[in-house]
């Protein structure tokens, strides 16, 4: 029994609690008249008239400006992206594959659809073939095409054999409305398991620890920065490049493996050309930075929030809301990449629990300065 | 149904209930078990008292046991126990303790002189050794904390979700914010609140004894990563 005067008190916060439900559930209406909105402004870009519509429509109109002056050039388009689904067998995790299948959802519900869905890593938890096997089949029903990317839990019990039976090829290039795309399997590891004589699950439980320090550092590798060099000797310098890799093809943060070990060589490759973004995994959570010629955008996870790295974190990063632990969905996603016509990207970052963020190419390109993301409110300790 | 299978029906319905009250009993008892010093037994005339050690006892002779010593007693008292403790020890030991305990005696001598006075009342310095002892246990303490925040089934998940899936080295955890009001929990929750929180329901776990060795440990990993952080109860 609580004292007379707590129970008081705890009426009036259960009292405040229900105002602020009810405050929450009209945010939401109003967050719905946006969405329909952002839809039809996407099929009409420079429909600005409306500006009155919602009372926080700024964010939404430096979306059209930016992409205003980019529609010289390429044909703009978009694709979607999934990320970061970790999967346990359902019998084991059942929310975990819930959260996937309300991101294939989200992609199906797009409307216009986007060209293409890109599958970011780390579909399987600790890369079972009854992990792989159901995300495979959960990832079956997205409508538009799929374009995979491996992380290290889909990768190091087998050392990506039934990955690659199932989906391919690890790392491969391809062309799309006149951007060249190039997806990296950056998540190579040197051997730190037969010294210590490890069995493949050991393996792939040390790697499966992110602050697990008994792992390697990921790398692109030398075999596939050959094949990398080779694939864009013959691209023009004016070609737009969109990279994918699961791990940040930089070096922000080893302890976590927020870190690929031969970032600068992977980057020299890429220096020579005027337009080159990275979209990559891992991190599960919204992260921004830019190097000289080089966007780079992060991905949201459908399975569980990181928290923001203790250092190193890009200054051009607008960091997502801190999650809520009450919550277990948020800080989760997915999310939109718009292809504008210069071939840079606006990356939209769509929290489940929470307005979009935005992070468009006019922010990156200005260092900062213009069209700056929604700050957060509670960043995290 | 006839007499046998009423019988049979009576045996099982016991064997039910009596294993319902045992677990019972045994649940109510509490996890931890700290050791204790049974007490020694004299002769019940004279009080006995014992030394920490658990076993070296000294019969006072002329005090009734419940009576109390008075200071001068006591150290008397407490000087033939540690003869006796000493007795017992192998050489090196002896010697090693007569050694330190010299040392630490000669400090307290020259502090007792008068223009040091000020710092009379300063303890005996510790020794290496047990700065070495103190840091081996505390050590012991995190590293299994460590094993079990980052080990979903040492954790009792039932879902594979660790603690470190979300927080790795524990980050945001924030253990320096707390206790703290927390709506959703009703109530001002300590950090310890929290870990089962989460074992609750993101892992899908059976929530700790407050004083359960996983939960000692769990919270002295989560605090030995955020050692030097400024103290700020009630922070959101």
């Amino acid at each position: 029994m609580l004292p007379l005067k707590w129970e008081k008190r705890l009426q009036e916060y259960l009292k405040n609690r229900e105002l602020w439900m009810k405050e929450l559930y009209e945010a939401g209406r109003v967050w719905e008249g946006r969405r329909k909105f952002l839809k039809m402004s996407a099929m009409a870009a420079g429909f600005v008239a409306t500006k009155s519509f919602v009372p926080h429509s700024f964010q939404l109109v430096d979306v059209v400006n930016a992409a205003t002056p980019a529609t010289q050039g390429n044909k703009p388009f978009t694709f979607a992206y999934i990320s970061d689904s970790h999967l346990y067998e359902k019998t084991l995790n059942e929310r975990f594959v819930r959260q996937l299948e309300r991101a294939v959802a989200d992609i199906n519900a797009l409307d216009p659809q986007p060209d293409f869905v890109l599958y970011g890593g780390d579909l399987a938890q600790l890369a079972q073939p009854g992990e792989l096997k159901l995300g495979a089949q959960i990832l079956k029903q997205i409508k538009a095409p799929v374009r995979m990317m491996v992380g290290e839990h889909d990768w190091f019990l087998d050392l990506g054999d039934l990955w690659k039976e199932l989906f391919g090829k690890p790392y491969y290039s391809f062309d799309h409305k006149g951007v060249h795309f190039i997806t990296l399997m950056s998540v190579n590891e040197k051997d730190f398991w037969t010294a210590k004589n490890l069995s493949p699950m050991q393996r792939m439980q040390i790697v499966s620890g992110l602050d697990d320090g008994r792992q390697s550092p990921f790398e692109v590798g030398e075999e596939e920065r050959e094949w990398l060099a080779r694939d864009l000797a013959n691209i023009p310098k004016t070609t737009p490049i969109i990279v994918f890799s699961h791990s940040p093809l930089y070096k922000l943060y080893k302890p976590w493996n927020f870190w690929t070990d031969d970032a600068e060589q992977v980057q020299a490759l890429l220096k020579p050309f005027q337009t080159v973004t990275v979209i990559h995994g891992h991190t599960h959570q919204v992260l921004s930075n830019r190097i000289d010629n080089i966007h780079f955008h992060g991905m949201l996870s459908t399975a569980w929030p990181w928290p923001y790295a203790p250092q190193g974190l890009p200054k051009l990063t607008m960091q997502m809301n801190r999650p809520d632990p009450f919550n277990q969905t948020e800080g989760l996603g997915d999310g939109i990449i718009d292809v504008l016509g210069s071939g840079r990207v606006n990356k939209r970052y769509d929290l489940w629990n929470r307005n979009p963020l935005f992070v468009s190419a006019q922010y990156l390109d200005s260092n900062g300065a213009n069209d700056v993301p929604t700050k957060t409110t509670l960043p995290s300790y | 149904m006839n007499k046998l299978q009423w019988i049979k029906l009576f045996v099982i319905t016991l064997c039910v209930l009596s294993s319902v009250l045992f677990y019972q009993s045994v649940k109510a008892q509490g996890p931890v078990q700290l050791p204790t010093h049974p007490p020694a037994k004299g002769d019940g005339k004279s009080l006995v008292v014992q030394l920490c050690d658990g076993e070296t006892n000294l019969e006072v002779k002329g005090v009734k046991p419940g009576e109390r010593l008075n200071p001068d007693q006591a150290q008397v008292v407490s000087n033939q126990l540690m003869a006796q403790w000493l007795a017992k020890q192998p050489k090196e030991v002896a010697e090693a303790w007569m050694k330190e305990n010299l040392t630490s005696q000669q400090k307290t001598t020259a502090q007792t002189n008068p223009n040091e006075a000020s710092t009379q009342d300063q303890p005996i310095d510790f020794t290496a050794r047990d700065y070495q002892m103190w840091k081996k246990e505390l050590d012991q303490e995190v590293s299994y904390g460590d094993q079990i925040f980052h080990d979903d089934k040492l954790l009792g998940s039932t879902n594979g979700v660790s603690c470190a899936m979300c927080h790795p080295h524990a980050a945001n955890t924030h253990p320096e914010t707390y206790p703290k009001f927390q709506i959703q929990l009703r109530r001002v929750a300590l950090l310890r609140d929290m870990i089962n929180w989460c074992i609750e329901n993101p892992s899908r776990g059976a929530k700790l004894h407050p004083d359960d060795p996983k939960m000692r440990a769990l919270e002295a990993y989560i605090m030995a990563q955020r050692k030097g952080t400024v103290m700020e109860p009630g922070k959101h």
